[in-house]
């Protein structure tokens, strides 16, 4: 047991802290929720800055261009960029901390040269359609289908719930490359394939989240084209490279936003001293607990790290245990910026507000909260599967 | 930074866990019961012997000058014994009080919010206090805490609480995680409509929710033993004492009738969390201090 940061550690803690001291300053007003172009550069210009001072892909392994970072120095990052009020990932969610990940691991050295670089660099836009109407907790009951024609795979079918879909030029794209029958299992036919989003036969539209925003769409294919060559992995083992990817998802993804977490936590304890309700002994209490909370997830984060140093940087199942714990104290923590504000949660101009009704996806959201409990009690509790 | 346990503390924790599996295995918890909950001071001695309130002695005063890393992961282990006694008192009474140190001398604390004292009968010693006070005896919801009210309670632990309320809130984070166990052994052996009753989400999704507690109190507590920062130790406790207690009931719940049964040790665990979560710190003053460092850390 050792929380302190090596030499090593800290000089990179301190050179990052310089950077971001004097990039940040330089950055372009941030656009309005609702301009999806005006975000999605924004996004991307960032990410540009981040790569030409060396920080992209910070953690991905040196071969698929990234800078191999130890995943301390990547908790650093998270830790410093969120401390210092650096952009979120924002529209490269998908190519920086699932598909760029998942092609490093599993892709060729054709499709790493050809699609890794311009994630890292911002260029190129990445969006995950995995869910489809028919098929969300049940992923593996997909039925999007994808015929082969000579080196190309037809594909036709409906994704749902495809976040930055408007903007993105690829798409990690589950399909079924053999039919669903009693003889094989529903997940064994399924491939994992790198769709163009303006490919002809592609049609994205976009739904309205309950927080008013479109940040998700709804996609139609009909007929796409698209190479054979495209697949990652081989053909009907999309499944278990989709494991590797949804691994990604929750082992990283939320790092960041713990920190981002404990800050608005502070600004609601002055807030809350400021307008008077810091004296009410039951909502201190409350916010005094959200504070170990979050403290104790923060560490969680540390431990779930520092387990991954031992599995050579793949996130273990660990990341379950944290996303059922993160998920629901996020939404605590709203839920009582609600008492804090008073009526004035009911205005949807304020932030907190926006906020509030976003962390309800959080229970749901790369897999809902019932479905990360039925991983946690069969594969690390080893309870028997059930119906 | 790794967080991991060094080898060391892995071989202290499996060593400290082989001890009390021989020594203070089912049978030896169920015998204490049936005894009315005395003190077994041949017991206390054989943890003075191996080192168990000395740990964080300094060698040069005959102790084994470790840390309170390794101090909450052999409380851990305590914990999850059920291992009965004034522990956490006699463990910072060492150096102090004669005897402490090597178990030769039993020492309460008057650790409990209100005018009760664990242990008062079978002490040689109260922590910070000149005197052994009188008190009355009382029926312990606990068979293996008899509890004492005394007149004056007095506030003698206000130097040790930040240490007691990390070694209680190890011991607690023991039994969370001891719990979880014999929910999810039971779940496994238990058959009902023809299948294990782990196989119903109902039950699954218990016992995944009291991994998840667990698991947060532990590495809190982990967290708090390295840094010793009182506010994450508030933090240790109030999370410990959460997952001890909800974890016991739902591992009643887990049980059925057999959890409501005097034969089964799952009460145990529970009416033991309810005394530690009313020790050293509560929940309510945790969430106080807690919010006192929120303000200032904000400002
Ligand atoms: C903000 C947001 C962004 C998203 N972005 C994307 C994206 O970019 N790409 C993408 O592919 N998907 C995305 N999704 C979809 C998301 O992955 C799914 O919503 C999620 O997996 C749940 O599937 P579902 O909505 O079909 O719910 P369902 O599976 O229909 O579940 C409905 C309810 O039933 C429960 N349930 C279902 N099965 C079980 C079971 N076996 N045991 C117990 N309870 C069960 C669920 O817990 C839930 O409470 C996004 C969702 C949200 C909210």
């Amino acid at each position: 047991m050792d929380l302190t940061y090596t030499e090593e550690e800290q000089d990179f803690r301190a050179r990052l802290r310089v950077w971001l001291g004097k990039t940040l300053p330089e950055l372009p007003a941030k656009p309005s929720p609702d301009d999806w172009p005006g975000r999605r550069a924004y996004d991307a210009g960032w990410q540009r800055r981040l790569y030409d001072a060396g920080y992209a892909g910070l953690h991905w392994p040196v071969d698929a261009g990234g800078r191999g970072a130890t995943p301390t120095q990547h908790l650093i990052f998270l830790e410093e960029t969120e401390r210092a009020g650096a952009p979120y990932v924002g529209a490269n969610f998908v190519g920086l901390l699932h598909a760029g990940p998942t092609i490093a691991a599993e892709g060729t050295a054709a499709q790493r040269a050809r699609w890794l670089p311009p994630v890292l660099r911002g260029d190129e836009v990445w969006c995950q359609g995995f869910s489809e109407p028919g098929a969300g907790s049940d992923l593996a009951s997909l039925r999007t289908r994808a015929v082969r024609d000579g080196d190309d795979y037809v594909i036709t079918g409906s994704k749902i719930w495809t976040s930055h879909a408007e903007v993105a030029d690829w798409c990690e794209l589950l399909v079924r490359t053999d039919p669903i029958s009693e003889a094989v299992p529903k997940h064994r036919g399924i491939s994992w394939l790198a769709m163009p989003m303006d490919a002809p036969g592609v049609t994205v539209r976009p739904l309205r989240t309950l927080a008013g925003s479109t940040e998700f769409a709804e996609m139609f294919l009909d007929e796409v084209r698209v190479p054979v060559a495209n697949r990652v992995g081989a053909e009907n083992d999309g499944w278990r490279v989709t494991m590797v990817t949804l691994s990604f998802e929750r082992g990283t993804a939320f790092v960041g936003e713990v920190v981002a977490c404990r800050r608005t936590l502070g600004e609601l304890a002055r807030t809350a001293k400021a307008n008077g309700r810091w004296d009410d002994p039951v909502l201190r209490r409350r916010l005094g607990r959200l504070y170990g909370e979050f403290g104790a997830l923060w560490r969680l984060t540390q431990w779930n790290v520092s387990e991954s140093e031992r599995t050579g940087g793949v996130p273990g199942i660990g990341g379950s245990v944290f996303k059922l714990a993160y998920s629901h104290a996020r939404q605590e923590l709203y839920d009582t910026a609600a008492e804090v504000l008073g009526a004035d949660s009911l205005v949807l101009d304020e932030e907190w507000v926006l906020d509030r009704l976003s962390s309800l996806s959080y229970t749901i959201a790369a897999g809902t909260s019932q479905i990360q409990q039925n991983i946690v009690a069969e594969r690390i509790l080893g309870l028997p599967k059930g119906r | 930074m790794d967080f991991r346990l060094t080898e060391e503390q892995q071989d202290l924790r499996a060593g400290v866990r082989d001890l009390l599996a021989g020594r203070y295995g089912r049978e030896a918890l169920r015998a204490s019961v049936d005894s009315g909950g005395a003190l077994d001071r041949g017991l206390w001695r054989e943890l003075g012997g191996a080192g168990f309130f000395a740990l964080r002695l300094p060698e040069p005063d005959g102790g084994v000058g470790l840390g309170l890393p390794e101090a909450v992961l052999v409380f851990e282990e305590a914990g999850r014994a059920l291992l009965p006694g004034p522990l956490v008192a006699t463990h910072l009474a060492a150096g102090t009080v004669p005897g402490a140190a090597e178990g030769t001398a039993v020492v309460t604390a008057l650790d409990l919010d209100g005018p009760l004292v664990a242990h008062l009968a079978d002490a040689d010693a109260v922590l910070g206090v000149p005197s052994l006070p009188s008190g009355e005896p009382v029926r312990s919801a606990d068979p293996l805490t008899p509890l004492h009210r005394v007149a004056a309670p007095g506030s003698a632990v206000a130097a040790y609480r930040d240490e007691g309320a990390l070694l209680t809130a190890a011991l607690q984070t023991g039994s969370a995680l001891r719990t979880v166990e014999l929910a999810v052994r039971y779940a496994q052996e238990r058959e009902q409509f023809g299948q294990p009753i782990g196989a119903f989400q109902a039950v699954k999704h218990l016992c995944a929710q009291m991994l998840v507690r667990a698991e947060v109190a532990r590495t809190a507590l982990y967290a708090a033993a390295v840094t010793a920062d009182p506010a994450e130790v508030a933090g240790a406790k109030l999370l410990a004492d959460e997952a001890a207690v909800r974890n016991a009931r739902d591992c009643l719940q887990v049980h059925g009738g057999m959890g409501f049964t005097w034969e089964a040790d799952v009460h145990l665990h529970l009416k033991r969390a309810w005394v530690r979560a009313r020790q050293w710190r509560t929940a309510g003053e945790a969430e106080e201090a807690l919010a006192a460092e929120l303000l200032t850390a904000a400002r």
